[in-house]
């Protein structure tokens, strides 16, 4: 949705306006990026934070300093302090080790979720993109049935009818991710079909489903890094969101979503570090992504390369 | 002009796979329920032979395809079965929330557009400025604030520790009677009955969860508008009108902006699809009476038709939004209904 | 009238300052019409932007100076240019479609530039906008005035464009490649109307264009720009019959006119003799009754309607036609890309259209049947490089080892004069006469004994055209190959071609020996096609 930055004069576009690059330069993509960084550090602050993220998901549970489910009744309701960083909860459990140890749970389900509806969409939209038919046809009405629901309501009513496990979360997860993914296949795969060197890749002899997989789809590829950035910040806000309504994850597993639900009831006499930190670690994790999201699309978008 | 009837009649007329392809899955996610419905249906106390009792009531014990006619037969009357919990009958109970919802997502949405417009707008005329870097940073902030997070913190700054905002319980506080019903919102009420304290009581009441939703709706509008308003600005026309003398007010709102509302208008079917999502979680923080908090209640005593029965009303309430939006689109796009799109 | 004194633009871009025009001075006098010739990025346009202070976002004048009646337009407030633009100094655009607000009734647009100039009030404004509109002649201006520019054709949308550029009557036009992107027998109306209406009003003008030939028939005196430099500035008729620069002089032997010979494009030092070509008679191809009909949404569409030809053993046919005039699809088909609704295509002697399109890749003949296609840049994949391009139809169709492969791309490379370097590239790093030659080597990798070159140079600036249609023909003579030359330019068809085929509505109209078809055109058709084309005045030295 971000257009390209038009401070940088888009040599690339046809038309005279803007000077042509005299020499085609042979500047790499290591150089690209690092141009794009350069630009906007923001980039580079989600790449960190990314990292950040992945580690804790990997050796949370091996760092917590304290054990996320032993309660202590007499240690309940402590506000931060060295002891516990970010405070205790009503049950006296650690916040801050819950929320490291939560990380991992959180990641695996929008990982999880996102990959499921990439390698969906992608052969559906791909096939319905390159075919066209009555397979596009079918495609786009199940798809835009998937869209009549606002998309969190329709996975609550998945999660709700399938039973309330974190595997149904993922699925419902994976279906309303999956239009975004199916369409934008679609799209891209459409619009390079009759495209000169997908013709010429028939020429060079090669099948049709060749054509589509080693010609087409790599070049869908770019966006959908894209897309696959955003995605998952936002599945990891819809699993959290269920589980703040009481869907999928259950007590007293510990989860930002549900941590930010429990802690909730504290918020109005004051107990705001419940709360605030589970959900300062969700928003710093969808903002991680999101950021990702916007600095991965400065780099791939073709327009902005020379 | 017979292309625009006919643009407006294919678009209604694409409504209908779509609402049976709704009226589908909402079928099939009550018949997914886990276990045997019938246990759902007569309760906890039943024993064996009222649950039979009930398989028949609901035609269980009939073929899919036959089951699926007796549901649109019931749906067609309304009947969305009755909520355990309320012991009302599930349209009844939604029908009498949906003002509340609707009131306040569609003050979310004013407040969000009133504000993330202008500012993609802003952005997009100093692309790269600090102006735009902090507009960026904004706007993915506020979509990357879970609703639920955001509102209990809007809670606890505004209610706890500032203490100007009211009690975050509902629509209105007791202090106040509900004014006289005609359309169900409060703001429109009141107004019409002249009553401005209980006016200024039910907008102090709506103001914290309008906020919460608009920040998490703003990114996507305003992002639209911004990269809508660029291509719009560096378009060959705009160039045209520059080189024509007409003025820098006339070629950025005349020409640039009409056009880069067009796409604008596209992206709300989407963010609609985000505030009635968000909303649920909305009317949980701040126990508004509306549809969404009802699914939430219900979901928690494994009220099934009543969870059904809301999904099934919020995927219609977004398919006839949509409708309104494309409807709203031919209306202003003069290429509609020409094959030029 | 206008003087523009050692003027330099540059543009703020990633890699630092760029300089898009340096040191030029140009003067117009009142009247006069001066042509600006450049190839692609030669800065002639950002020259036009430049005087008129609309550059794009990270352009600035540098330097120097532009004066116009006295104004200086570089000092000259905002809020004074805006007034200036319209009413003193106009302007026309190339791709006229794109040039008009696409959800604004076109006469509500001529009416916004008499309104903001006072020209019109409330109440005149519409009378004057019609009138505007009969000035560029548009028959029924009165019904036209509630059209959008969707509903009205490429070459009506240029009359509006004028129609807006002359509303304020004002004393300098500037035209950006008004013709660009329309047909050529549109081409020409267009710009006789421009020429005429400035003409009529004597009005200045400064047509932009990257067709010497074009500016040699309508402007009085031309300016040949290279690199952000003009090279060279005289009138017209000495400019092309005795440029005094050489790189005028490279541009004027490129340009394809009536007379030239293939080796006459290149320049004098590069002109080898003439390749040997001598077609056989054996019939290669035949292609009988071939007709494509699409379904559409207002019934079918009848984008080829029976067409017959012949392609003999070593010949070279041209396929002629405007856009919509099935000419593509033909090709589409013979290639076997596309299958045609029915009709034969016989390749020596046996039916291709009875294999679907969709087996083809496995045939055997695939590798005998080849293309060049129109747009290097859209036919070479993003994300391969040159190497792995040309590698392609050999790793699919021939048996070959991985040594042996690399062995002949690059005696590939070589045969049509691509540095071996270049190989590693992709392509949104090569330039764009290299991927014509990528294009090309790919095509020729398998050997194939006939080719279907699909306007091959339609997006190539005219002295990488004059190279590479002449790659072609020593290609031809080298590999013995038979062509089917596609194309819209029936004098750079004539220079490759033995026989021209000339398509209109998806029906052939005409076909014979090209000299035959180009002396003495049958069809009214073909004499509009030939009369459309700029005629520049013959270069006496040119031989």
């Amino acid at each position: 949705m971000t257009a390209t930055d038009p401070s940088a004069p888009d040599p690339s576009a046809p038309g005279p306006r803007a000077p042509d690059p005299s020499a085609p330069s042979g500047q790499s993509t290591a150089a690209h990026i690092a141009h794009v960084l350069r630009e906007n550090p923001v980039t580079l602050i989600a790449f960190a934070m990314f990292a950040l993220l992945v580690l804790a998901a990997l050796f949370g549970p091996a760092l917590a300093p304290h054990d996320p489910l032993a309660s202590d009744a007499a240690r309940a309701l402590q506000p931060p302090s060295w002891q516990n960083w970010f405070g205790t909860d009503n049950l006296g459990r650690d916040v801050f080790s819950r929320v490291l140890v939560a990380t991992r749970l959180d990641l695996a389900i929008s990982v999880a979720a996102v990959a499921l509806s990439f390698a969906v969409g992608s052969v559906l939209g791909a096939a319905a993109g390159y075919w066209g038919g009555w397979l596009d046809a079918v495609l786009s009405r199940f798809l835009d049935t998937i869209m009549a629901f606002p998309l969190f309501v329709l996975a609550m009513g998945i999660v709700a009818a399938l039973g309330n496990t974190i595997e149904n979360i993922v699925y419902a997860t994976a279906i309303i991710n999956l239009p975004f993914y199916a369409r934008l296949v679609r799209a891209e795969v459409n619009i390079r079909r009759d495209a000169g060197f997908a013709q010429a890749a028939k020429l060079a002899g090669n099948s049709d489903l060749r054509v589509l997989a080693f010609h087409i789809f790599p070049n869908a590829l770019p966006p959908m890094m894209v897309q696959v950035s955003l995605n998952l910040g936002w599945a990891i806000l819809n699993a959290a969101g269920l589980s703040f309504i009481g869907l999928g994850v259950r007590p007293p597993t510990a989860e930002w979503g549900i941590m930010v639900a429990e802690g909730a009831n504290f918020i109005v006499s004051g107990e705001w570090w419940l709360a605030v930190f589970p959900g300062a670690a969700l928003m710093l994790a969808v903002f991680t992504f999101n950021l990702l999201g916007d600095g991965l699309r400065d780099i791939v978008d073709p327009r902005k390369r020379t | 002009m017979a292309g625009r009837v006919r643009a407006v009649l294919g678009r209604l007329l694409q409504a209908v796979p779509v609402v049976i392809g709704v009226v589908v899955v909402s079928f099939l996610l009550t018949r997914a329920l886990p276990g045997d419905p019938a246990v759902y249906f007569a309760g906890p106390a039943a024993d064996a032979a009222s649950i039979e009792e009930v398989r028949v009531a609901l035609g269980l014990d009939r073929p899919l395809v036959v089951q699926f006619f007796l549901y649109v037969g019931d749906l067609v009357q309304g009947d969305l079965g009755r909520s355990i919990s309320t012991g009302q009958p599930v349209a009844y109970d939604l029908a009498n929330r949906l003002p509340a919802s609707l009131e306040l997502t569609l003050a979310a949405l004013a407040l969000s557009c009133s504000v993330a417009i202008p500012l993609g707008v802003l952005a997009a005329t100093r692309p790269g400025s600090w102006i735009d870097h902090l507009c960026r940073v904004l706007v993915t902030a506020g979509v990357s604030m879970p609703t639920f997070f955001t509102g209990i913190v809007l809670i606890y700054v505004f209610y706890y520790l500032a203490g100007i905002a009211p009690a975050p319980l509902g629509r209105l506080d007791f202090l106040y009677l509900e004014p006289p019903h005609v359309t169900g919102f409060y703001l429109i009420d009141a107004a019409l009955a002249g009553d401005w304290e209980t006016w200024r009581g039910a907008l102090a009441q709506l103001v914290l969860p309008a906020t919460t939703l608009a920040l998490f709706t703003m990114a996507p509008i305003a992002r639209m508008t911004r990269a809508a308003m660029l291509s719009a600005l560096s378009a060959d026309f705009v160039r045209t009108a520059r080189a024509a003398g007409l003025g820098p007010r006339k070629v950025l709102y005349g020409y640039a902006l009409r056009n880069a509302l067009l796409p604008v208008v596209t992206t709300l079917g989407m963010v609609f699809s985000f505030t009635l999502g968000a909303n649920v979680l909305v009317e949980k923080v701040f126990a508004w009476p509306g549809i969404g908090s009802y699914a939430v209640e219900a979901l928690i005593v494994s009220d099934y038709a009543a969870v059904q029965g809301f999904v099934l009303a919020m995927a219609l309430l977004f398919v006839a939004l949509n409708l309104a939006i494309d409807l709203a689109y031919t209306a202003i796009d003069p290429r509609i209904g020409f094959g030029a799109r | 009238m206008l003087r523009i004194e050692d003027l330099a633009v540059a543009f703020r871009t990633r890699r630092g300052l760029v300089e898009a025009v340096r040191g030029v001075s140009l003067t117009l006098a009142e009247g006069e019409t001066l042509g600006i010739v450049g190839e692609s990025g030669s800065g002639q346009s950002v020259t036009s932007y430049a005087l008129l202070r609309l550059l794009d976002q990270g352009g600035s004048i540098r330097a120097g100076s532009v004066e116009y009646g006295g104004i200086d337009l570089r000092a000259a407030s905002e809020r004074d240019m805006a007034d200036l633009r319209g009413r003193e100094i106009s302007m026309i655009f190339q791709n006229p479609r794109a040039a008009l607000n696409p959800i604004r009734k076109v006469g509500h647009q001529i009416e916004d530039v008499l309104r903001t100039h006072a020209r019109a009030t409330a109440g005149d404004a519409r009378r004057k906008a019609i009138a505007a509109m009969e000035a560029v002649k548009i028959r029924d201006a009165a019904a036209r005035y509630h059209a959008y520019p969707f509903e009205l054709s490429g070459g009506m949308c240029q009359r509006i464009v004028v129609a807006i550029a002359l509303a304020c009557d004002p004393r300098l036009l500037i035209a950006d490649e008004p013709t660009t992107g329309l047909d050529i027998t549109t081409q020409k109306a267009v710009m006789d109307l421009i020429v005429e209406l400035i003409r009529a009003r004597g009005m200045g003008a400064i047509l932009i264009t990257h067709d010497l030939g074009l500016a040699a028939q309508y402007c009085d005196r031309i300016a040949v720009m290279k690199d952000g430099r003009i090279v060279e500035t005289g009138p017209s008729a000495a400019v092309f019959s005795a440029p005094r620069d050489p790189y005028t002089r490279r541009l004027v032997d490129a340009t394809p006119r009536e007379g030239a010979s293939i080796r006459s494009l290149l320049p004098a030092e590069a002109r080898t003799p003439p390749p040997p070509h001598a077609p056989g008679t054996a019939p290669l191809l035949e292609v009988r009754d071939l007709v494509k009909t699409f379904p559409g949404k207002a019934g079918p569409v009848h984008a080829v309607k029976s067409v017959s030809f012949t392609v003999h053993e070593g010949q070279t046919v041209g396929l002629v036609g405007e856009s919509g005039s099935g000419k593509s699809t033909t090709s589409a088909m013979i290639v076997r890309l596309l299958d045609p609704t029915s009709g034969e295509i016989r390749f020596a002697g046996e039916d291709l259209a009875a294999v679907p399109a969709r087996r083809f890749a496995r045939d055997p003949r695939r590798a005998a049947i080849q293309m060049v296609f129109q747009d290097a840049t859209d036919s070479l994949n993003p994300r391969m490089t040159a190497r792995r391009a040309i590698e392609e139809p050999l790793r699919r169709l021939a048996a070959l080892r991985a040594r042996q492969r690399r062995a002949r791309v690059e005696e590939l490379a070589d045969l049509v004069g691509l540095p071996g370097h270049l190989l590693e590239r992709f392509p949104h790093q090569l330039s764009g006469g290299q991927k014509a030659r990528v294009g090309i080597a790919r095509a020729i990798a398998l050997e194939p004994r006939f080719l279907v070159l699909d306007e091959p140079t339609a997006a190539l600036d005219v002295s990488i055209q004059a190279v590479v249609l002449n790659l072609l023909a020593d290609l031809r003579a080298r590999l013995g190959m038979s062509y089917l030359f596609v194309s819209h330019d029936l004098q750079v068809v004539r220079l490759l071609c033995d026989h021209v085929v000339v398509m209109r509505d998806g029906a052939i109209i005409e076909q014979g020996p090209a000299a035959e078809v180009m002396n003495a055109p049958a069809h009214d058709y073909t004499r509009a096609m030939i009369a459309a084309a700029p005629r520049p005045p013959v270069r006496e030295a040119a031989a």
